[in-house]
């Protein structure tokens, strides 16, 4: 889908911000609040913003933290359908965050999250492997996340380090 | 006690303190302060090109280069001048790398001043352009501009500020600190009346890359102004490596090398390890530049709608990143507003008359800080407005026209 200028602008200001009001990115793009939400519904009706989710440390909430694990999947595609119906299959499972194709020694990548190791271990003996064309799958436990879609999730303190006034 | 006068030297000494100085003291004591006065930009320099330089340092970069900037470097700005401003410079002989566009500036007058010259400034302008035209020996000689024509300088002005001791103008575009812009066509204007009257130019173009609305014209490529031209810039502004001190010049040969016998003797070169990172920011920053550029812009539409919306009075300003709002309506002078605000609601501004006479009813907004704080500044500032007995407008200007 082909967009206009005034439409990239907005996406990139939403990815920056999304919790501004239209009244707010209106100011910065020097158009009304209306032609903001008519292009806001626009880009949400197209699935070019796909949702508005908020970046959670959970790792810092007591009784919250979480296991990750990335698995390496190796399918057999289907005939017809290729990757996308084992895919499917994946995704489906609430404890999966995020399944991606991809190109070399292995097809699918995906993250699971759960309460504990033997989450994981269970939902990769029981479910993941038994499902027909996975041929093998290998977990890789997460131990730290630096960095999350663009977000560094705990930095060096990014302080202003400039003078207060300044020529 | 010593009479330290005795020694020192009168020029020096008379040299006005910086109106920006006495604020900075009293602002850098006070907590919870929103700093609308900081003149650099609030992005720290680009990764890749402070990686550069850290693995310079790594590898050994720790000597002198030649006097006027590693040649890799003077290359990279040739390029550079050419692709953005359509500006032929020889890096053999016309370009000179220095520690910041401050010590370019110094160079420029060092170099073609002669006791008595006149300089013409446009002013508000930057703080030290007449205090580096005095110690040059030269007399700096203020051309005022005003809001009614958006901060430009016209033709008659200059006329009308032009003696036989006129030697050069001084060029600032976009403005520090009005943001004022000036297009191809006042460029012209301004062209013209430099040949008539065999000036100089020496065109400050610090901010050339923070250019908003319209395409950026270097007074140097209008025909006939290479020649008598001094173009300057640096890394300082659009880069975001203000505290990196490098900037550059670029000018004929003739001028460019009597700029470097000054340098050779007083600075040497600029630091090694810095101009590799220069070099890396020339090649593989124009993104970087882009995407900081758009940040400002959307700011710059931001603040400018706000403080019209609370009933400080501004216009669009072309560039750089300042706003220049207007509160004569106030009754305050420029130093009484910046200071009952500073103290009652905690917001640094510049009072316009920092940058000379005519930015007296005015003060000088930096919009280089977050978007949270600029609202947060604009809520504090209504407020402050709203205490004067001001009632801040109501109604919401149409978005989009002013
Ligand atoms: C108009 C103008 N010229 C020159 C400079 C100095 O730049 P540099 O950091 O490159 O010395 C500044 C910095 O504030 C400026 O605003």
């Amino acid at each position: 889908m082909k967009l206009t200028e005034q439409e990239m602008e907005l996406l990139a200001v939403l990815e920056e911000n999304h919790r501004q009001s239209a009244e707010t990115i209106a100011m910065q793009m020097q158009i009304s609040p209306e032609q903001v939400n008519a292009m806001i519904k626009k880009l949400e009706e197209a699935k070019i913003i796909v949702s508005y989710p908020a970046l959670i440390d959970w790792s810092k909430v007591d009784g919250r933290e979480q296991v990750v694990a990335v698995i390496d999947v190796k399918v057999t595609p289907k005939r017809g359908v290729g990757f996308d119906e084992v895919a499917e299959k994946i995704y489906r499972y609430p404890e999966v965050r995020s399944v991606y194709l991809m190109s070399g020694t292995y097809d699918l990548s995906v993250t699971v999250e759960g309460k504990s190791m033997k989450d994981i271990s269970r939902f990769v003996a029981k479910k993941l492997s038994t499902i027909d064309s996975v041929v093998s799958t290998t977990t890789h436990f997460m131990l730290k996340k630096y960095k999350h879609d663009g977000v560094i999730i705990e930095g060096k303190d990014d302080k202003d380090r400039r003078m207060v006034i300044s020529p | 006690m010593m009479n330290y006068d005795q020694f020192l030297s009168k020029k020096a000494l008379d040299l006005k303190p910086s109106g920006i100085r006495k604020f900075f003291d009293v602002a850098s004591k006070l907590d919870n302060v929103i700093s609308l006065g900081v003149g650099e930009p609030d992005f720290t320099t680009p990764w890749t090109i402070r990686d550069e330089t850290i693995a310079s340092l790594e590898d050994g970069y720790t000597s002198y280069t030649a006097n006027p900037g590693l040649l890799e470097l003077r290359e990279e700005i040739s390029r550079y001048m050419k692709r953005k401003f359509n500006l032929s410079y020889d890096p053999e002989s016309e370009i000179i790398v220095t520690i910041g566009a401050s010590q370019s500036l110094d160079l420029a007058f060092r170099a073609i001043l002669n006791p008595g010259d006149e300089v013409l400034i446009i002013e508000p302008a930057f703080v030290s352009y007449a205090a580096l035209v005095t110690m040059a020996g030269g007399k700096p000689i203020p051309v005022p501009t005003y809001g009614e024509n958006d901060f430009k300088v016209t033709v008659g002005q200059i006329e009308a500020a032009v003696t036989e001791r006129t030697k050069a103008i001084l060029l600032c575009s976009p403005n520090n600190p009005t943001g004022s812009f000036l297009n191809k066509d006042d460029l012209k204007a301004i062209a013209w009346i430099v040949q008539k009257h065999n000036l100089l130019v020496v065109s400050d173009e610090i901010y050339a890359e923070l250019t908003y609305d319209d395409e950026y014209t270097s007074i140097a490529a209008i025909p006939g102004m290479y020649e008598r031209t001094i173009v300057i810039n640096g890394f300082s502004k659009a880069f975001a490596m203000t505290g990196w001190r490098l900037g550059f010049a670029c000018a004929p040969k003739p001028l460019l090398q009597v700029m470097l016998k000054i340098h050779q003797y007083t600075t040497m070169c600029a630091p090694h390890m810095l101009q590799r990172g220069a070099i890396e920011a020339l090649r593989n920053g124009e993104e970087q530049v882009e995407e900081m550029k758009n940040s400002y812009r959307r700011r710059r539409n931001y603040i400018v709608h706000a403080l019209n919306e609370i009933g400080l009075p501004c216009h669009m300003p072309g560039g750089a990143f300042y706003v220049f709002p207007s509160i004569q309506h106030t009754g305050l002078t420029s130093e009484e507003f910046a200071e009952k605000l500073l103290m009652k609601e905690r917001v640094a501004v510049v009072p316009g008359n920092a940058f000379g006479e005519s930015g007296e009813g005015y003060i000088r907004c930096s919009y280089a800080t977050s978007l949270e704080q600029l609202q947060e500044a604009v809520k504090r500032i209504g407020r402050f407005l709203q205490s004067l007995g001001l009632r801040t407008s109501q109604k919401k200007t149409a978005v989009g026209n002013i």
